[in-house]
């Protein structure tokens, strides 16, 4: 299977859930609009031909210092899924624009892999995935505030260093 | 006083020191390093240990991954604040007497990562005896701090174990 019937399949089943499709070096990326993500990954992984069983990366990135890519597509975030074929040797990057406040549906219900990826994301950039079955921090303490890879996020954090305090349960004296 | 000579004629073989002498002169030369590596200093750590360098040499081959047999705590890379409690745990669980190294500029004083998540210098939880500057060092400067530690312990005495 070629990615160029990858991209005529797609684009006959979802004609209007994509944005583009990019091609830079040998990688084909589709950004697909997040009202139909669900529908669009859903049909990625269960589709016998395309086969995409492997879930390779999801990550996200902040656009917010660049506007040439926020403005065009109205999003701050962009969250970024990285699929592999093992069938086909084919591979595939999924991207969906996101405002600030949006969330976006969960695939750790067809990829298991998405479970722990998710919550990094939600972790470093406070995006909520809907319906992930444990949406809690992974990296950072439990009850640490903020999203730490969002743009506006200081590198040296908001004093967090200075207040750090904790409790060993040990004691001594 | 004469003691040495004394001793020496009814028991040729034997020899005089002080107490404290003998037990510094004991641990010195076995310390029982508990690795904390968590970065690529741990990996400069284990070629320390390894048939180049042989940290066997000096006595401190036994690398014990439990704190309760350990009397060198090796402080080896980056400590977040998620992690820095482990490492208090760490140390809080080994016996006295207990010396620490801070190998390396990250576990020294935070090095190149001076972020939200990063400790800036073990010591601020810990008390550190020798820092060890590199990133990350060569065993060579591993060695050196070894040996440093070992003059350290050379000079306490068993009346005060804290010191």
């Amino acid at each position: 299977m070629s990615e160029t019937h990858l991209i005529d399949r797609v684009r006959e089943l979802f004609p209007e859930a994509i944005i583009e499709v990019q091609r830079a070096h040998d990688e084909l990326t589709l950004v697909v609009r997040k009202s139909a993500l669900e529908a669009f990954m859903h049909f990625l992984f269960q589709d016998t031909e395309l086969a995409f069983n492997y879930l390779v990366d999801v990550t996200a990135v902040d656009y917010q210092n660049l506007p040439e890519i926020s403005e065009k597509f109205q999003a701050r975030f962009m969250v970024v899924y990285h699929l592999y074929s093992h069938q086909n040797n084919v591979r595939v990057r999924i991207k969906t624009p996101l405002e600030e406040d949006e969330a976006v549906p969960s695939v750790a219900t067809l990829w298991k892999a998405a479970n722990w990826l998710e919550r990094e994301v939600y972790d470093m950039f406070g995006i909520v995935f809907e319906g992930h079955p444990d949406l809690c921090r992974i990296l950072m303490p439990d009850d640490y505030e903020g999203h730490p890879l969002r743009k506006d996020y200081p590198l040296r954090g908001r004093g967090e260093r200075a207040r750090f305090l904790f409790d060993t349960g040990n004691q001594e004296g | 006083m004469g003691l040495e000579k004394a001793i020496g004629s009814v028991m040729p073989n034997a020899l005089t020191t002080r107490l404290d002498r003998l037990i510094n002169w004991a641990q010195k030369n076995s310390l029982w390093p508990m690795p904390f590596g968590t970065a690529c200093c741990g990996i400069e750590l284990m070629a320390t240990l390894a048939a180049k360098y042989d940290l066997a040499r000096f006595g401190a081959e036994a690398i014990r991954f439990s704190p309760r047999q350990a009397d060198l705590l090796i402080v080896a890379g980056r400590v977040s604040l998620k992690e820095m409690p482990v490492l208090k745990k760490i140390y809080d669980q080994m016996p006295e007497p207990k010396w620490v190294i801070s190998m390396g500029a990250c576990a020294s004083c935070g090095g190149v990562f001076d972020t939200y998540t990063l400790i800036q210098g073990v010591d601020q939880f810990i008390p550190v005896d020798i820092y060890v500057p590199g990133c990350p060092p060569r065993p060579e400067d591993m060695i050196d701090a070894l040996i440093q530690i070992q003059k350290i312990v050379e000079e306490k005495s068993v009346r005060d174990p804290s010191d």
